[in-house]
């Protein structure tokens, strides 16, 4: 999906965009590759990667959960936004669902641009926006077979709200 | 004599995380009556189809939806939406 259009931050808006919320693991060294394979222009290319961590050895997984149609129109809306604050030449976001294991990928997020700060922004930029705004929800469960829903953070909310100030 | 016309909306309800599990179903068709309006008013109409609900939408400050997929406020209309999704702030990323 490619978006052509007049920003209101002073730039065509260009970046290829590229979500998907998938069950799969994802490589992330292949999706940046995408962005940047037969272009000469793009200097800076940021990748993050987020992965389930052990709570100190008591998480067996992850559970998350999205809400499917609505996931995937969320992340391509805060994508697009962060195409139009930054001049981005492409991004890459995929999250996943389902069951998680302890040292796996969940979310990926790859900004490509000509010069690092705007890559490095953008990718700060949609994590913050991801984490509040596109549906997920996640679970842990425990060794002992106890469950327990994440709670949201107020440090997350605040993280978003530097980016409308 | 004219029938008087009842206007019947009925739309998909969508629970997801904390309020699914609350209220034991993933979705369902609901039918509220006209004078439900507003996402405020729906949430306090289904509250009062069961303790299931009642527990579901304990704390109605929290909780989130969306009509038709966009995140709305709890004072946006319903009007003609045909999917409404009730959930906890997201903890994706």
């Amino acid at each position: 999906m490619s978006d052509s259009a007049a920003s209101d931050h002073g730039h065509t808006m260009r970046a290829r965009i590229f979500v998907r919320v998938q069950k799969e693991n994802f490589d992330a060294v292949a999706e940046a590759a995408k962005l940047t394979q037969g272009r000469g222009d793009i200097g800076a290319v940021v990748t993050f990667t987020g992965l389930c961590r052990d709570e100190m050895g008591t998480l067996t997984a992850l559970e998350i959960e999205h809400y499917p149609g609505m996931a995937e129109g969320e992340i391509t809306r805060v994508a697009r936004e962060a195409a139009s604050r930054w001049p981005l030449e492409g991004i890459v976001a995929i999250h996943r669902h389902g069951l998680i294991r302890p040292g796996e990928s969940i979310v990926l997020v790859v900004t490509a641009s000509a010069h690092r700060f705007e890559a490095f922004a953008a990718a700060s930029f949609l994590m913050d926006y991801l984490k509040t705004e596109a549906p997920f929800w996640k679970k842990q469960h425990f060794s002992g077979g106890t469950g327990a829903w994440v709670e949201a953070k107020a440090q997350d909310q605040a993280a978003v709200q530097k980016w409308r100030a | 004599m004219t029938a008087r016309l009842e206007k019947i909306t009925t739309m998909k309800a969508l629970y997801f995380s904390w309020v699914r599990e609350r209220i034991g179903k993933t979705e369902e068709e609901i039918s509220p009556p006209e004078n439900v309006q507003t996402v405020a008013e729906l949430m306090g109409w289904l509250s009062g189809k069961g303790e299931n609900y009642a527990a579901a939408f304990a704390h109605i400050k929290t909780m989130r939806a969306a009509l038709d997929r966009t995140h709305v406020k709890h004072d946006a209309l319903i009007r003609n939406a045909r999917e409404i999704a009730f959930f906890p702030p997201m903890t994706g990323g």
